[in-house]
């Protein structure tokens, strides 16, 4: 059964499935463990980020396909949704039909841009998807008719799923049922749905060969692997899996924007969350996320709160070093320190100490 | 000279292939039949285009001129994965591996390329017992079976040659090419690619290209030579004739001297 759920890919390292533990629990059980709205924001981005990073690992850690048109599928997902709810109201039926012409569409630009552009050098992929990224996000926030222009579009998501719904009358284990708890577990389970479908694809004969083309292309290619076609397909997968992040996320918030979706800083998010965790291991890219989103919302509140503690010590120059507005230079530090010290990412060096 | 053809189609017929890198003329309209059953030994001096022609062959080049025909079908357009699917397979001069995999998965890879399964995306690798049992017995073969676990970028150079001499075998192809199989091998090491290779000639259905420069081992396995000299195809017959013949004499010169220096 767990054989069959991992795909046989296990942690290989004891340390690493206990951290995979615990952000899985952590995960199912944050309504519980730690109450109120900010916490479980953070659980809902996390899960979502899994599905995201995972998905482009599929490309860059497995396939060797740099691309930066990933934000793109996210964000198609995004609005798909978006405007879908925004413009037929708060049902399922809307819902479903944006979710799934979100789906169609990122998977057919992804195939057109795959057969148009990876079958050229690596670096000229590269450029081609950030140059119709770039493209898309500019379309995006001019049809402001269509997409809400730079405001985005805000709606209403099902009844089922709002603040004000509530399952029981009476709360469970202390909490209220509400619809927003029932969408965190929405969300969580289609995440963790995905998670293992990825899992179960990068370790399939497919997935393999894969592995193959980035290791050699050419003799993988001389193998009898078209490897064209197996890339136009992981590019696929990898743009299929970005757009249901997008539309979790959408579905979450209740709002889709350019900025949360679209904007190249998330696209240098993600590279750093494969980097961190582990390219080519989609634990990895769990872990990379779940680290790089909790840091980027509780080490700004750490900090201050330490910064305040210092100057309360009456201790110069140090409350000015961690001010909450330097978190950023801290996370970069953070970052610098673990690409050093663990090139591999997280994952490779957790497997590697067992050795 | 031609050597006493079998009649039939040919496997594998290559007409008027050329191909010209800028002024240079690499292989010069070479027109060439191979049937099954039948080792093929090129031989020719270094730089004679012997590698270029086998890329020509099975794809890594695409020819300035002239077709490739694999059984009397034209592949001349076709990339190098479609040829294989065709029935060709190659094992490369320059050791050409997934460095980062297993030995056991290097194979396994091409077992699985034969048996067609690299579209299966939703079924585990490990669950194709087949695929790796057939793997096993390849690595066997080729006396690589304790180094299954082993990265195949950190075997020692005899080892990565018999690796991709397994590589191809796993393909079971119609047309085998072997580029210098035995190139840098240790002497003990050489009996067990030849003795393969040997093996699949006594199929007696295969047919088999060969570039080799050891000479006694173009005597013992080949049943016809064709000489390549400048690009240009200048002698092709009866391994005994063709040695014998004075425009290989001179070009056979040319590669003890190399061999020697």
């Amino acid at each position: 059964m767990l054989h069959s759920l991992l795909s046989g890919d296990y942690p290989r390292s004891r340390p690493l499935a206990a951290i995979l533990l615990i952000i899985l629990i952590g995960l199912a059980l944050t309504p519980f463990l730690f109450p109120g709205s900010q916490p479980l924001n953070t659980a809902a981005k996390v899960c979502i980020f899994i599905i995201l990073v995972a998905s482009y690992d599929l490309l860059l850690g497995y396939t060797g396909i740099v691309s930066f048109a990933h934000t793109m599928f996210y964000g198609i997902g995004g609005y798909g949704v978006a405007i879908a709810l925004h413009s037929a109201g708060p049902h399922w039926g809307p819902l479903a039909l944006g979710a799934l012409s979100a789906l169609v569409l990122a998977i057919l630009l992804a195939l057109v841009i795959g057969l148009f552009s990876l079958r050229v050098r690596a670096i000229f992929f590269a450029m081609i998807t950030l140059a119709v990224a770039s493209a898309f996000a500019v379309l995006a926030s001019q049809l402001s008719d269509i997409t809400g222009g730079e405001d985005g579009l805000s709606f209403r998501g099902p009844a089922l799923l709002r603040r004000s719904f509530q399952l029981f009358e009476e709360p469970v284990f202390g909490i209220d049922i509400t619809g927003k708890v029932l969408g965190y577990y929405l969300l969580f389970f289609i995440a963790l749905g995905l998670f293992l479908l990825a899992l179960r694809v990068v370790n399939s004969p497919f997935g393999r060969v894969l592995q193959a083309i980035r290791e050699n292309e050419f003799r993988a290619e001389a193998l009898g692997y078209r490897v064209v076609v197996y890339r136009s397909l992981a590019n696929c997968l990898s743009a299929g899996m970005a757009a249901c992040a997008g539309m979790l996320t959408a579905l979450w918030n209740d709002y889709t924007n350019p900025d949360t979706t679209l904007s190249f800083a998330i696209m240098i998010d993600i590279l750093l969350m494969v980097v961190i965790g582990g390219m080519g291991t989609l634990y990895g890219a769990a872990i990379g996320a779940t680290l790089f989103i909790i840091a980027q919302n509780y080490l700004q509140v750490l900090m201050g709160q330490l910064s305040e503690a210092l100057s309360a010590a009456g201790i110069p120059l140090l409350p000015l070093l961690f001010h909450a507005d330097r978190w950023f230079l801290w996370l970069g530090i953070l970052f610098v320190l673990s690409v050093y010290f663990f090139p591999t990412g997280i994952v490779g060096k957790l497997r590697s100490l067992r050795k | 000279m031609t050597a006493a053809a079998p009649s039939g189609i040919p496997s594998l017929e290559t007409r008027d292939l050329t191909i010209r890198f800028g002024g240079h003329v690499a292989v010069n309209a070479v027109s060439c039949a191979f049937h099954p059953g039948t080792l093929t030994a090129i031989v020719g001096p270094n730089g004679a285009g012997k590698t270029t022609y086998f890329n020509l062959i099975s794809g890594q080049l695409k020819a300035s001129a002239g077709s490739v025909l694999l059984r009397g079908q034209d592949v001349t357009n076709l990339p190098a994965s479609s040829r294989t699917k065709r029935g060709m397979g190659r094992a490369f001069q320059l050791t050409n591996l997934f460095p980062n995999l297993t030995v056991m998965e290097n194979v396994r890879l091409a077992v699985q390329s034969r048996a067609g399964a690299g579209l299966q995306l939703l079924q585990l690798w490990s669950h194709r017992g087949d695929l790796i049992d057939k793997a096993d017995k390849l690595l066997d073969a080729v006396k690589l079976l304790d180094k299954r676990n082993a990265i195949a970028g950190a075997l020692p150079h005899g080892d990565q040659r018999k690796l991709e001499v397994a590589l191809l075998m796993a393909l079971e192809p119609e047309v085998f090419m072997f580029d210098e199989p035995t190139a840098g091998m240790s002497v003990d090491e050489v009996p067990t690619v030849l003795d393969l290779i040997q093996a699949v000639k006594s199929l007696g259905t295969k047919t088999i290209l060969l570039v080799e420069h050891k000479m006694d081992v173009v005597r013992s396995l080949a049943d016809r030579i064709i000489v390549l000299h400048n690009g240009a195809l200048v002698a092709d017959g009866e391994p005994a004739t063709v040695i014998a013949s004075p425009v290989v004499q001179e070009a056979y010169l040319g590669i003890s001297q190399e061999t020697a220096a």
